[in-house]
């Protein structure tokens, strides 16, 4: 009998995050109400320590526990990722929490668990696995959602994603327990090889991988499995929506093109070739509503559908420079749309209020820093040289030539201009409109001014010197192709 | 010090980026400290360099330093590099050192503007790129620095913008000078495209191939022809040669010092110095350079008659300008860039001078510009008009000044060239008669006779600071000494500039004496006749201008060129841009199909929105509906 070799370092991030959690729902009960922030300081502690812990992890390149897990740059570019995530969430919502009277730091385990989910998901070489990292990213954001208890919206949108979620967890599940039946493995790469020797029954692994892909296409939320979306990211805390807008969608990247490309080589063209589909419709229908929403929570939520549609773009192009494009472009778009939701959530105020694009109006001769910050999120968001955006949607349209796929790429460069009408318009209120009086009392704190400094940081530093990321990407595409 | 050569455009460049940002909080003292030193310190590098260049075995030169590789994209490469041989090393030694003098002055000069380190970081900006321009290795880099003293040049003739007739202007020399460009630019496209590099020494050993690129004849187009054509469009723009000299005379809108700087001495010679750099092109292809000389000999004698009638002290010495730069090109195009570029080098101190000089007595009279309400001023500003008159002799090509060694050389390497020489010679000598006549039109109205202004206008007449007098005076000894290192053979000398560069010493001859001889008669003539129209026979000049009034209000209105090319060449494009390109392409077409298109999309948008009925059911129903699609596409 094979004793497994228990080796931490492999898994050491998701341990911090884990320990720092369970620390802070300890702690929860001795902490006085005044000083709850402390824990909000904590969970930042954790994802520095998670943070300090992939330099161990990155050492450990090879699979692990009876392989199950394995490390290599892939893993590990999506590791940071998430940790970075986390950490900007953890910094926008501690003002918010105190403000909105739901300081419950319940709130900061239950980001850390996700990240932790996610963490299993882009890590996992073993489809029950990816199972349980789903499903531990899915229960803490449902709850998530619905944190402010109180509030209606707060409920439906929680619900909402609960039902639907489970919904589509039954597809994956099912989907995992056909491709079992077929192969009599739910190892990534037992399913290859067996699927390259020829024996299984092809109907029966393509009706798997099908039903696999229907549950991962849900989490990413591209047409035609977006409709909840704008419902539960409209009612959901905004840092939340701002969390669930990039975390679980790159991990659904993540762990889509794990799979697909490890598992499921032998039917490419077939997944390439819905995803041609799923990326137009998706751009087309994300920019098309974005157009027409007069409230920037909703708005953003379709904006955020839209880019899953450009990151589908890149999966269609099934190829290396694809991988790579989606491992940079999941990173640009992280860090340009949660500094986007921290401006938001640094305006908003109690039960969702000053969140309409017309409130936003003259914001540019009240606050015109704030206002300067979110248009450049906005130009980055559109793609406009010089911001993460850009480098991003250049990379994958670049990635979509480079694979033949010229109409795709065209109908994304056309909807990109159609998305900067609304992206522009926000600016056009900051700037072009007369001022509303309500903003003069907007306060930013210290966490807030750190996860602003990070993202426009990293939103400059993306846009203006993307070589080191793209490095990096194309180094873990060529891991995660091997 | 070779080794500091990156520092020299840097250092100014500091200064431009201090003074920029943080100039409005700082003392006025320390803008002009700033800006000046940073000018004095790349002037000591260059000089310092010069110096040990001149001690470095020939077969190390030129001295090429590589910073970094500036775009790689494909074969095409560009580096980011210095180049110092003979000819950028006089370069950067004149425009640091006329540089740093006029910087100097002009923290006397504009000591009352609000725009005080406007001024200054505009002025070391161009600094850093006029350097740039002169020590690039490639044409691409060059470009850089092109572009960047034409920015520059824009921002301070329109430095006083709130005048219109500034902010005009500076446009006028903006655009103008786009068309140059262009040229320019379509050249080093055509230059990477024959030769496969932008880098001089690359394209300059390739052009050596004598069976891939043989001497063009005269009357045909080849390739090298075509780039030298290109090149030269761009040099014409920048020093304001026919037909793009328009912009030159209304650039005097800007501050005097700027005139000095950039419309005098160092920019406008940017196009002889682009002309001489690219030598090697030009000799293979002589039909190119007859374009050249012609055009430069015409420029010559066009802009100076242009000059003889105007009223506005800085006018004259623009109009003058645009003739000198005209001789210099004249000497490009008879083959000899090192007699050129010796006139540009004692161009830049007499001009330099003339200017300082027409600005001091502009700041004396508080701002009046009219030479013909000026006079007597020499007993009020005697030190400005000591100097001034050294800058009108040295100018006129009275022998043992500057400018008499320079032109001749130049005349003399005309009247060698063996197509139309003795033409070229010819128009030269006539110009050399012009430019003695209206030098001496402008010192005689302005520091002789009786004052012409009432005390009424001009409040205190006064001398200007010793801050502008100072490097006045130092000017005016280069205006003197700088000849001496060329005397020609045939008065006993070697031409030690002229071999400098890289050209020939030419043989004795008594033919280049009795050409002399001639030259300085004209220049005595055309002095007096000045004399003669304006203090002997004061009546002369009206008379004249009423007998021959045709030719007087041609040249008044400087050959009505401004009124045709608005005829011809704005107007026309105004409409074209305004009926065409605004009122149908723009508002019909675009803004119609991006109108339409809004429309539809957001008609889209309210069509999709009805998929969003809020029911989890519709939703269930939309992922199951999916769902289906995906299976049936697998299973197919």
């Amino acid at each position: 009998m094979n004793i497994p070799v228990v080796n931490l370092g492999a898994i050491l991030p998701a341990i911090m995050l884990s320990l720092f959690g369970i620390a802070i729902m300890v702690a929860e009960p001795f902490v006085s109400d005044a000083k709850k922030s402390w824990l909000g300081w904590l969970a930042i502690a954790g994802t520095i320590a998670a943070m300090l812990a992939l330099a161990p992890m990155s050492r450990q390149a090879g699979q692990w526990y009876t392989n199950l897990w394995i490390v290599d740059s892939y893993s590990i570019f999506f590791h940071f990722l998430f940790i970075l995530i986390a950490a900007i969430t953890i910094l926008t919502s501690m003002n918010f929490l105190q403000r909105e009277g739901i300081h419950h730091t319940e709130y900061y385990a239950l980001l850390l668990f996700a990240t932790v989910g996610m963490m299993m998901m882009a890590g996992s070489n073993e489809l029950i696995m990816v199972f349980l990292g789903l499903e531990i990213l899915s229960i803490a954001t449902y709850v998530l959602a619905g944190f402010r208890r109180t509030d209606l919206k707060s409920n439906e949108s929680a619900m909402k994603y609960f039902l639907l979620g489970s919904f589509s967890s039954a597809f994956f599940l099912y989907g995992v327990a056909l491709i079992f039946g077929a192969t009599g493995s739910t190892n990534l790469i037992v399913i290859a090889d067996s699927l390259r020797s020829g024996d299984p029954q092809t109907s029966l692994v393509s009706l798997a991988a099908a039903l696999m892909l229907i549950g991962l296409c849900f989490k990413v939320a591209v047409a035609p499995f977006h409709v909840w979306a704008p419902d539960v990211y409209e009612g959901a805390p905004t840092p939340v929506t701002g969390f669930m807008s990039v975390g679980p969608k790159a991990a659904g990247f993540a762990v889509l093109l794990r799979i697909f490309m490890t598992a499921f080589p032998t039917l490419e063209d077939r997944w390439t070739s819905v995803f041609w589909i799923v990326a137009a419709l998706t751009m087309l229908i994300g920019n098309v509503i974005a157009l027409v929403q007069p409230n920037i929570k909703r708005m953003l939520a379709y904006s955020s559908i839209a880019h899953a549609g450009y990151i589908a773009v890149a999966v269609a192009a099934g190829s290396e420079h694809g991988v790579s494009a989606v491992l940079f472009y999941t990173l640009a778009y992280s860090v340009t749309n949660l500094g986007a939701f921290a401006v938001v959530t640094m305006l908003s105020r109690s039960e969702d209020k000053l969140v309409n694009l017309n409130d936003y109006a003259g914001l540019a001769s009240k606050r015109p820093g704030l206002a300067a910050v979110l248009s450049l999120f906005m130009l980055s968001l559109a793609g406009v040289p010089g911001t993460a955006g850009f480098a991003g949607k250049f990379f994958i349209f670049k990635a979509a030539v480079q694979s033949g796929l010229i109409w795709l790429a065209v109908i994304g460069v056309i909807t990109t201009v159609v998305s900067f009408y609304y992206y522009l318009y926000v600016i056009v209120q900051m700037y072009m409109r007369d001022p509303n009086e309500e903003f003069a009392d907007v306060r930013t704190t210290g966490p807030l001014k750190l996860a602003l400094a990070i993202t426009i940081a990293g939103t400059l530093y993306l846009g203006i010197l993307p070589t080191r990321f793209l490095d990096w990407t194309v180094s873990a595409a060529v891991n995660a192709l091997r | 010090m070779v080794r500091l050569l990156w520092l020299i455009p840097i250092l100014p460049l500091l200064g431009a980026v201090i003074n920029g940002v943080f100039g409005k909080r700082l003392p006025k003292q320390a803008v002009a400290g700033i800006a000046a030193g940073s000018v004095a310190g790349s002037f000591l590098i260059s000089l310092a360099a010069f110096v040990q260049m001149l001690q470095l075995p020939e077969a190390e030169l030129p001295v090429v330093q590589n910073y970094f590789t500036w775009i790689q994209a494909g074969r095409f490469q560009a580096e980011f590099g210095f180049l110092l041989d003979h000819l950028s090393g006089l370069m950067i030694l004149i425009v640091t050192g006329v540089g740093l003098l006029i910087h100097i002055y002009s923290a006397g000069y504009m000591t009352h503007e609000p725009g005080f380190y406007r001024y200054f970081a505009y002025l070391n900006l161009f600094m850093f790129s006029m350097l740039t321009l002169v020590l690039a290795n490639n044409y691409l880099l060059m470009f850089v620095g092109w572009e960047g003293v034409g920015l520059c040049s824009y921002l301070l003739i329109g430095f006083w913008f709130f005048k219109k007739s500034a902010a005009d202007a500076g446009k006028k020399a903006f655009i103008v000078n786009r068309i140059g460009d262009f040229g320019f630019i379509i050249a080093t496209i055509l230059i990477f495209w024959t030769f496969d590099s932008v880098n001089f020494q690359a394209v300059f050993s390739r052009i050596e191939d004598a069976t891939l690129f043989p001497v063009e004849t005269l009357g045909t187009v080849g390739v090298v022809t075509t780039i030298c054509l290109l090149l030269f469009i761009g040099a014409a723009g920048k020093s304001a040669q026919i037909p793009l000299y328009v912009w030159l005379p209304d650039a005097m809108e800007g501050p005097t010092p700027v005139s000095a700087l950039i419309h005098a001495a160092t920019m406008v010679t940017a196009g002889v110095y682009m002309v001489a750099r690219s030598a090697a092109l030009f000799d293979h292809a002589p039909g190119a350079l007859l374009v050249v000389a012609v055009i430069g000999t015409f420029t010559a004698l066009f802009a100076a008659s242009i000059g003889l009638v105007q009223t506005d002290i800085k006018r004259v010495l623009a109009y003058s300008t645009v003739s000198q730069l005209g001789y210099m090109f004249m000497a490009c195009g008879v083959g000899a860039y090192a007699a050129g570029v010796f006139h540009l080098m004692t161009h830049a101190f007499f001009k330099a001078l003339l200017f300082l000089g027409a600005g001091s007595v502009i700041h004396g009279m508080g701002g009046l510009q009219d030479i013909r309400k000026m006079g007597g001023l020499r007993h009020h500003m005697p030190w400005t008009f000591r100097t001034f008159l050294i800058g009108a002799l040295a100018i006129s090509g009275i022998p043992g000044l500057a400018g008499f060694f320079s032109k001749d050389a130049i005349l003399w390497a005309a009247w060698n060239s063996e197509n139309y020489g003795k033409l070229l010679w010819t128009a030269g000598i006539i110009t050399a008669g012009f430019t003695s006549f209206y030098t001496f039109r402008l010192v005689i109205l302005t520091f002789f006779g009786k004052p012409q202004y009432t005390e009424h206008d001009v409040h205190h007449v006064h001398e200007s600071p010793a801050s502008m007098l100072v490097p006045l005076a130092i000017l005016a000894i280069f205006s003197i000494i700088a000849g001496y290192v060329g005397i020609p053979a045939a008065l006993g000398g070697h031409n030690n500039i002229e071999v400098f560069l890289g050209g020939e010493e030419a043989a004795e001859s008594s033919a280049e004496l009795i050409l002399m001889l001639v030259s300085v008669a004209v220049a005595f003539g055309g002095m007096g006749t000045a004399y003669l129209f304006y203090v002997a026979r004061p009546d002369l000049p009206a008379r004249l201008a009423s007998s021959a009034h045709a030719m007087y209000a041609i040249l008044v209105n400087k050959y009505y060129v401004d009124e045709v090319y608005n005829v011809a060449v704005v107007k026309p494009i105004l409409r074209w841009s305004r009926e065409f390109l605004w009122k149908f392409v723009d508002e019909g077409i675009i803004d119609g199909t991006v109108n339409a298109t809004g429309q539809v999309v957001r008609a889209a948008g309210s069509g999709f929105r009805h998929m969003q009925t809020g029911y989890v059911r519709t939703y269930a129903g939309w992922i199951l509906f999916g769902g289906v699609l995906f299976v049936v596409w697998f299973l197919r």
